[in-house]
């Protein structure tokens, strides 16, 4: 085990990048610590499998260095290097049994054969499979076979790290629910650290111990599920995370008030004026809808389009002075029949430039 | 996976019906209508039974011709199949150099089999041939005349130029279907090459190798240009395959009975021995997956 | 409007759907809901026409349509897989459905102008599909079903393959898309979620029958069995097996309250959804459980604690952040009035009263 830095890594699939659009990556600098359970969050193409394959070793960084400890890895095989991966598509070997192929890996390294049998015999236990020992690997269901991928990599006691990428991709929901599970337990009982790379909030955030938001060869930030929920540093974070994401609307603000329409709603913190555009985020979680009286003067008229029943909560999306608002409100609550949307002025974020004003909330990392 | 029905489909199934049954179910018919009669000529037929099947497979020289087709037949596939997955695993996988690749490959599959009968009969020969001259001056007594190995080598040498590009084609075909991450998982296993290969790329390309196989055994089971054109079936009788015997016993003897049951076992042969390999084939590793199941 | 009549589909000896009878409305939306392998893609090739039913009927606005090939029914389908032709331009995709009805230049124009705008294709309309993202290939297939302006419009899990928030765009988007158009809209989907987005009616399945067929959220909220209530929970459902005695529900020796109504005393299993179990006591949550922590995950807003009861895995889902670590020993409460119970059978007997239900 290790822990693993990222020294100005970039990254081009062109051999002879021109422009910094030709970059997959383009700076990422950032250290996983032994034993920690992250994740790659961000939408297709933002690079977030480059820099995972980088880490792994399956790629070699056109710029920057990778360090596992103080070694230099950049150059090095991912046997070399001792991880482990996980793929979206299950990979098995078709003509191995369930126990072969645990042992696989092992039988490569040249374990002793007690040894090997000891321990294919452990991982068949903890991964719930004993009864599928014998069976050909290849008839068995989507999510027991990527339970032995998973396996693959867990059966060598010794691996630096273990990757994940997209694993979840062919699972149905609710076997979805037991994997995860699964992972989380096995990352507090083995220790290993894990990066895990998603495309899905909820699998992300609810894996990872910290998130690291990617958008376009960027980090955007990094930080714990709370700190992305509460204190998106970019408007597109607030957007990526959440269901729905964040209200985010061009809006003035005049020290600790904001101004929308003829209204004014107060802010618990004051700002600085600032040259480029302002906007402001507030997650649907944090407006309530309410008769005017109970609003008063801060209430904005909440004209109403359509409530969404989801069984646990209910979805309602409609306008409050030009804007559009998307609530998010108990399954048992009442909406009034004039509803006012107020906020809570404690979670409204002011973004300037697209970043989170007052600023020193984002990472210095993501910066270079 | 079953298909949409269309009964509108018979239709155009029905020329090929038409087709196949004149240019194949009734000559076998007429094949068979000689095999269990016998004639002198001038239309006069008489009925023989199964005479002639007992004479054929009671003659050493039907044996001997088996035999050599048997022993041919190996010796293509043995070559062919290692070799042909061989270079299929050595090609470029993309790149510039993939249709360059291709190209060179299905080259030899675009000539006549007459065309490389002649080909390597000039190719061969001591006097003017560069490969026999080449042999000659290098101290190799080479003559596909007269010697029975190098008449043997000769076709098996070009046998192998002609067709293990399909093999290459085919296998190459299933190689580059597999997905980047099973080579990447056993990278990170420690997999060596070898159980790359033994674990990833042959489990893959089974099915592909099952019709590479099929395909050439047949193929060099009813070999008979090749041998005709380069040695008409000497020196003696040591390349006279079956197909040989066949026309020489058809069209050289006029022994129209033999022949006509000669053809029906040799045609019962070739079909027993591929439902043998299909059937070998496609056990090996059975314990059939829900096909529904399948991701890739 | 479409009906199936007790129609079964046998492949070989395996029954992959077991008489199944439907009613689907004209301008309808209807999700199929259930794991892999449970007959949605079966289903729906049997609508479609492009297999055969081996017993049953199935009807079109009164008319019987099997062994009507596809080619002659106006069926319209999108697959998982972004299915486009590779050499066309996105507006030629769009306009093959079309060019075959052989319809005049400026109509086709039009028709294609008006579902690349409604799909937001307009400025991609001379790209071919692989120059595309996933999310506008999907698109792509989807403008190639709406203007081909089909009764029958099949969606196969169109958004599997498409990033999550892509995902929630387009479910907001679909269903008011073919809203107008007045298609018979058949979506199929795995998750829970996606199917109480998308609203509209939902068939639950499970190994090739439809366990209930209904508005979504009343499927949702009442559904028949625990079969359905189980395909329809995502977090997974909370289940007891409890005695019913007069004075309450025994899950072993922890009595846990007890519900209204005369149920006879029996054993029954009770459901409760992860978000009805919780950390705090209060007036509704008051019977009391012990519980051993397995593990906890954080979404930011919420927290998922998974635990082990004295007999069964739960899960809780309760809002904002709780650390709890794995071995915690910790007290969880559940409400009695928020519990389903079902019979031996599976059959639904007892469900909660929702009191919003009638907005």
């Amino acid at each position: 085990m290790a822990r693993i830095s990222l020294d100005q890594i970039a990254h081009s699939f062109n051999p002879r990048p021109s422009s910094e659009a030709d970059y997959a990556l383009k700076s990422i600098h950032y250290q996983w610590d032994d034993g920690g359970a992250y994740a790659l969050l961000g939408p297709s193409g933002c690079g977030k499998t480059t820099l995972l394959n980088i880490i792994s070793g399956l790629l070699t960084p056109s710029n920057g260095r990778v360090l596992y400890d103080e070694r230099d890895m950049t150059l090095l095989t991912p046997e070399q290097r001792n991880i482990a991966q996980v793929f979206q598509f299950p990979v098995i070997y078709d003509t191995m049994t369930v126990a072969e192929n645990l042992a696989f890996p092992l039988v490569n390294r040249g374990v002793e054969r007690a040894e090997i049998n000891k321990r294919v015999a452990e991982m068949l236990e903890t991964l719930e499979l004993e009864e599928k020992a014998n069976r050909r690997a290849q008839g068995l269901t989507a999510d027991e076979k990527q339970k032995i991928s998973l396996g693959r990599g867990l059966v060598r006691y010794d691996v630096s790290a273990i990757l994940f990428d997209e694993p979840l991709t062919v699972i149905d929901p609710h076997m979805k629910w037991q994997l995860r599970t699964k992972l989380k337990t096995l990352h507090e009982q083995l220790g290993y650290t894990m990066i895990y790379v998603t495309h899905d909030q909820t699998e992300a955030l609810t894996f990872a111990d910290k998130v690291v938001v990617m958008l376009e060869g960027n980090v955007l930030q990094v930080g714990t599920p709370e700190e992305l929920f509460d204190q998106p540093a970019h408007t597109f974070v607030g957007y990526f995370i959440g269901s729905p994401g964040m209200n985010i609307f061009p809006g003035t603000v005049v020290g600790n008030t904001l101004k929308m329409g003829s209204v004014d709603v107060p802010l618990n913190k004051g700002y600085a004026e600032c040259a480029g555009k302002t906007e402001i985020g507030i997650r649907p979680e944090f407006i309530r809808l309410t008769t005017a009286s109970e609003a008063g003067s801060r209430g904005l008229k909440f004209n109403l389009r359509s409530v969404e029943d989801v069984g646990r909560l209910k979805i309602v999306r409609g306008q409050a002075e030009g804007v559009a608002l998307n609530v998010v409100v108990d399954e048992n609550s009442d909406i009034p029949a004039e509803p006012y949307a107020v906020f809570d002025a404690e979670r409204v974020c002011v973004y300037q430039n697209s970043m989170l004003a007052d600023g020193d909330i984002l990472s210095t990392e993501s910066r270079t | 996976m079953s298909k949409p029905y269309n009964n509108k489909a018979w239709w155009f199934v029905l020329p090929v019906f038409v087709l196949v049954a004149f240019s194949a179910i009734i000559p076998l018919m007429t094949v068979v209508n000689y095999s269990i009669q016998d004639t002198f000529g001038n239309n006069v037929f008489y009925w023989a039974g199964l005479e002639w099947f007992q004479e054929v497979l009671a003659s050493d020289r039907f044996h001997n011709a088996l035999g050599r087709n048997l022993l041919f037949s190996t010796i293509i596939l043995a070559i062919e199949i290692p070799l042909g997955i061989a270079i299929a695993l050595t090609l470029p996988k993309k790149g510039f150099w993939v249709p360059v690749c291709l190209v060179l490959m299905a080259l030899p599959l675009l000539i006549p089999w007459n065309v490389v009968g002649t080909i390597w009969q000039v190719f061969g020969r001591a006097d003017i041939g560069l490969l026999g001259h080449t042999l000659m001056s290098l101290g190799v007594d080479y003559n596909y005349a007269t010697n029975i190995f190098d008449a043997w080598a000769t076709i098996v040498v070009m046998d192998v130029w002609h067709w293990t590009s399909l093999v290459v084609l085919l296998c190459y075909a299933g190689l580059v279907s597999i997905p980047e991450a099973y080579y990447q998982a056993a990278r990170i296993d420690g997999a060596s090459k070898w159980s790359v290969f033994k674990y990833i790329q042959l489990p893959k390309i089974k099915r592909v190798l099952l019709i590479a196989v099929l395909l050439r055994f047949m193929d060099s089971f009813m070999i008979y240009t090749e041998p005709f054109v380069l040695t008409g079936g000497g020196p003696g009788n040591s390349t006279t395959f079956l197909s040989i015997d066949l026309v020489k016993t058809a069209i050289g003897q006029f022994d129209l009975g033999p022949a006509a049951a000669m053809s029906l076992i040799y045609f019962l042969i070739i079909l027993l021995l591929s439902w043998v390999f299909y059937t070998v084939m496609e056990n090996y590793g059975a314990e059939k997956s829900d096909p529904r199941v399948e991701q890739d | 409007m479409l009906e199936l009549v007790g129609v079964s589909k046998r492949v070989g000896t395996e029954l992959h759907i077991s008489d199944v009878s439907l009613t689907l409305e004209r301008g309808s939306l209807n999700i199929l809901l259930g794991p892999t392998l449970s007959g949605k893609t079966s289903l729906m090739r049997l609508m479609a026409g492009l297999d055969r039913p081996t017993r049953g009927g199935i009807t079109l606005d009164g008319k019987d349509v099997v062994g009507v090939p596809v080619r002659r029914r106006n069926v319209a389908m999108v697959y998982q897989q972004f299915i486009n032709y590779p050499a066309f331009t996105v507006y030629e995709n769009i306009a093959s459905p079309l060019r075959l009805a052989g319809l005049d230049k400026q109509t086709l124009d039009a028709k294609v102008r008006e579902a690349a705008e409604l799909l937001k294709l307009t400025d991609y309309l001379q790209r071919t599909p692989l120059n595309l993202s996933g999310g506008q290939q999907q698109r792509t297939a989807i403008a190639r079903a709406l203007v081909k302006n089909a009764d029958l419009v099949l969606l196969d899990e169109p958004l599997a393959n498409l990033d999550y928030k892509l995902r929630e765009e387009l479910r907001v988007e679909l269903p008011r898309i073919f809203g107008e158009s007045g298609a018979i809209l058949v979506y199929a989907t795995t998750e829970p979620y996606e199917a109480l987005m998308l609203s509209g009616k939902t068939a639950t399945l499970c190994e090739g029958r439809v366990t209930q067929f209904g508005s979504t959220i009343n499927v949702y909220k009442q559904p028949v069995d625990i079969t359905t209530a189980q395909i329809f929970s995502d977090p997974p459902l909370n289940l007891a097996k409890v005695q019913k005695t007069p004075a309450t529900l025994a899950y072993g020796e922890q009595p846990l309250g007890n519900v209204k109504g005369d149920l006879p005393n029996d054993d029954y299993t009770v459901a409760i959804r992860p978000h009805h179990v919780s950390l705090n006591p209060s007036e509704c949550y008051s019977v009391k459980l012990k519980a051993v922590v397995s593990t906890s995950e954080i979404s930011g807003s919420e927290t998922f604690i998974h635990v082990e009861t004295e007999h069964d895995r739960w899960v809780l889902l309760t809002h904002g952040v709780h650390r709890v670590n794995t071995g915690d020993n910790i007290d969880i409460y559940v409400d009695p009035s928020r519990f389903y119970l079902f019979n031996a059978s599976g059959a639904l007997v007892h469900s909660p009263v929702n009191t919003s239900d009638a907005a």
